[in-house]
């Protein structure tokens, strides 16, 4: 699902800079990402969505070679093959839960909004448990719902590659348990691969592999 | 569509930042316009009203305070000239003089006491009732019948000149026999009657009961006039015989007389027989006058103009300093859409139609607006130049 080979990457400024020499996954696989923070695992989710261009190496989601792809390609291609989760949600304080869920239809030509969507929207969200609070604007909804909201969002395109930020980050112990089982059993549904940046040690175990930034070794025992 | 659908929903959600940028907007917009259309219109109501006088004659002295006195009624009192002036211009055969007397008021409008031939001259129709037949008749403007709520077979009582002239003359209570038409003129501010029932106004005319009966003639006994004998205060078909003036006619007073010249050679013969500056009396063209205190305004006008070009630069300057910030507070939200797959044009598409609604709300406020204004321009500029009377 993902071959990521030889890819370095600087950003313009500061003297850091990001080397993958290999990470590869599975269709369908869950991985996640650790390390401290300004250890590149943010950068590494960017490039593998196409927002950054690496400065040398390769890239390939879902069999497309991203960093051979034209800006408007790869924003093409990201907004029908990958979904988002933020730390912060990134909800739209002024439109309603059921419109943040449609927020990619409405920002990019690629994604055609129809009948199916809707009815798409109506089961995510029954799934999720958020359905009777689809009129609601996102200061009216609790933090779990809020980001439930999200990973509705993230799944409603139906895309081969979830990318998760810190999904839990925001949220108490309780919350962040119902909300990755949440996420895992909507990617599995959707037989979507999930790549994770975490700092929670205690959801690795959940995962089936997770990478270790801080030395770029694979953790095999998580 | 969907840019459409998104920056209402910004707009509809974020209302009170929006109603304060859109009136900012359309305030920048419409003052400016507003301001011109109601300047123009007053130059035009101005200048028309001027040039629709072709000379005027009165007492020396101030031509803006005689032209303003006898063209807006206004509260000027310029030296009266005597009506043996009126005579003058009469046995002239150059031209037709209208007499004005401006004194008095009644309900807070003028009483302008003139001849039959000002309704010809200002072509004044009737919306209801006669004109002005009987001494004491009045004819009043269609404002002051809208504003006191009186029309015809009603009265208006002349306010006293001085509260605290006791021995002074009695108010007179005058019948209204006509309303006229609304001309957004001052005459539809005006209380309109004979100038004779004016001079009665400024006592020079009374009218009382007999002060000798046929009883006393037959008697041969003597009469005595005094302060009990009743004058009348308000001329009636039974007492308008009693009604006379003392003295003579050619020494009562007007505050200016309207010269209608037959042609341009009586115009300029009459010009001429007033030019000798000891003259007392002085006969000048009001569109001139009007000209002038125009030219003067807008003088005026084009420093408010740098002014308010300045406000609005700097108001301008404050709505786009609100609609940046408010794309700074907006990045997260632009990262989001970025990363979601919308292309950068979508983005500044999303922006733009929320600048673009709200200035076309704006718009279309102002635009609404300066229509408004435009359509009662002749109103409200009528009712501006009224509030100097």
């Amino acid at each position: 699902m993902i071959s990521v080979e030889n890819v370095s990457f600087a950003y313009g400024t500061g003297d850091f800079r990001l080397n993958v020499p290999r990470l590869s996954m599975q269709s369908g696989e869950r991985l996640a990402i650790v390390g401290p923070s300004g250890s590149g695992k943010t950068t590494l989710l960017n490039l593998v969505a196409g927002i950054l261009s690496p400065d040398s190496g390769r890239i390939v989601v879902a069999g497309k070679d991203v960093t051979a792809l034209t800006d408007t390609e790869r924003r093409q291609f990201r907004a029908s093959h990958i979904g988002f989760v933020f730390q912060d949600f990134a909800l739209l304080d002024y439109l309603p839960a059921l419109q943040n869920i449609l927020y990619p239809y409405r920002v990019t030509p690629a994604l055609k909004l129809d009948q199916a969507v809707r009815e798409r929207v109506e089961v995510l969200a029954e799934a999720c448990g958020i359905r009777d609070k689809l009129d609601r604007h996102p200061n009216e909804l609790s933090q779990g719902e809020q980001q439930r909201v999200a990973i509705c969002r993230a799944l409603v395109t139906q895309p081969k590659l979830i990318l998760s930020d810190e999904a839990t980050g925001n949220l108490d112990p309780e919350s962040k348990g119902r909300i990755l089982d949440l996420l895992f059993e909507q990617a599995s549904e959707a037989g979507a691969t999930l790549l994770a940046v975490t700092h929670d040690h205690e959801l690795l175990p959940r995962f089936e592999r997770v990478i270790d930034f801080a030395d770029y070794r694979e953790v095999a025992d998580a | 569509m969907n840019t459409l659908y998104l920056a209402f929903a910004y707009l509809r959600y974020h209302w009170a930042r929006s109603l304060v940028l859109v009136i900012a907007a359309a305030l920048i917009l419409f003052v400016p316009v507003a301001t011109q259309i109601l300047l123009s219109t007053s130059q035009t109501a101005l200048i028309a009203r001027g040039e629709a006088t072709p000379l005027l004659l009165g007492s020396r002295g101030s031509q803006l305070d005689l032209t303003m006195a006898a063209l807006y009624f206004s509260n000027e009192r310029p030296d009266p000239i005597a009506m043996r002036e009126v005579d003058t211009i009469w046995d002239s055969n150059l031209a037709v003089p209208i007499p004005l007397h401006t004194a008095f008021s009644s309900g807070g409008f003028r009483i302008v006491g003139t001849s039959l031939d000002y309704f010809d001259f200002r072509d004044l129709t009737f919306s209801d009732g006669r004109g002005l037949s009987l001494l004491g008749d009045a004819v009043i403007g269609a404002a002051v019948a809208d504003a006191l709520g009186k029309g015809v077979g009603d009265t208006l009582v002349s306010s006293p000149e001085n509260l605290f002239d006791l021995d002074g003359v009695y108010p007179l209570e005058m019948p209204i026999v006509g309303v006229l038409e609304a001309t957004n003129t001052p005459d539809d501010q005006a209380i309109f009657v004979d100038i004779k029932t004016a001079w009665v106004i400024q006592g020079i005319g009374h009218g009382h009961e007999d002060v000798v009966t046929a009883a006393d003639i037959a008697a041969g006994s003597e009469a005595l006039a005094n302060a009990s004998v009743v004058q009348f205060q308000r001329i009636t078909p039974e007492n308008i015989e009693s009604f006379h003036f003392h003295g003579s006619q050619g020494d009562f007073p007007a505050t200016a007389v309207i010269v209608v010249p037959a042609d341009t050679r009586s115009a300029t013969i009459l010009k001429g027989r007033y030019l000798d500056s000891e003259n007392p009396s002085q006969l000048i063209e009001p569109a001139s006058v009007i000209q002038g205190l125009v030219d003067r305004i807008f003088r005026i006008k084009s420093l408010l103009d740098v002014v308010t070009a300045i406000v609005a630069v700097a108001a301008l300057a404050a709505v786009g300093l609100a609609v940046f910030l408010s794309y700074r507070l907006r990045a997260k939200e632009i990262a989001t859409a970025v990363k979601l797959g919308a292309r950068r044009g979508m983005v500044l598409r999303l922006l733009a139609a929320e600048t673009v609604t709200l200035l076309f709300i704006s718009g279309c406020i102002a635009a609404i607006g300066a229509a408004l204004v435009a359509r009662n321009a002749d109103t409200w500029v009528g009712w501006l130049l009224s509030l100097g009377a």
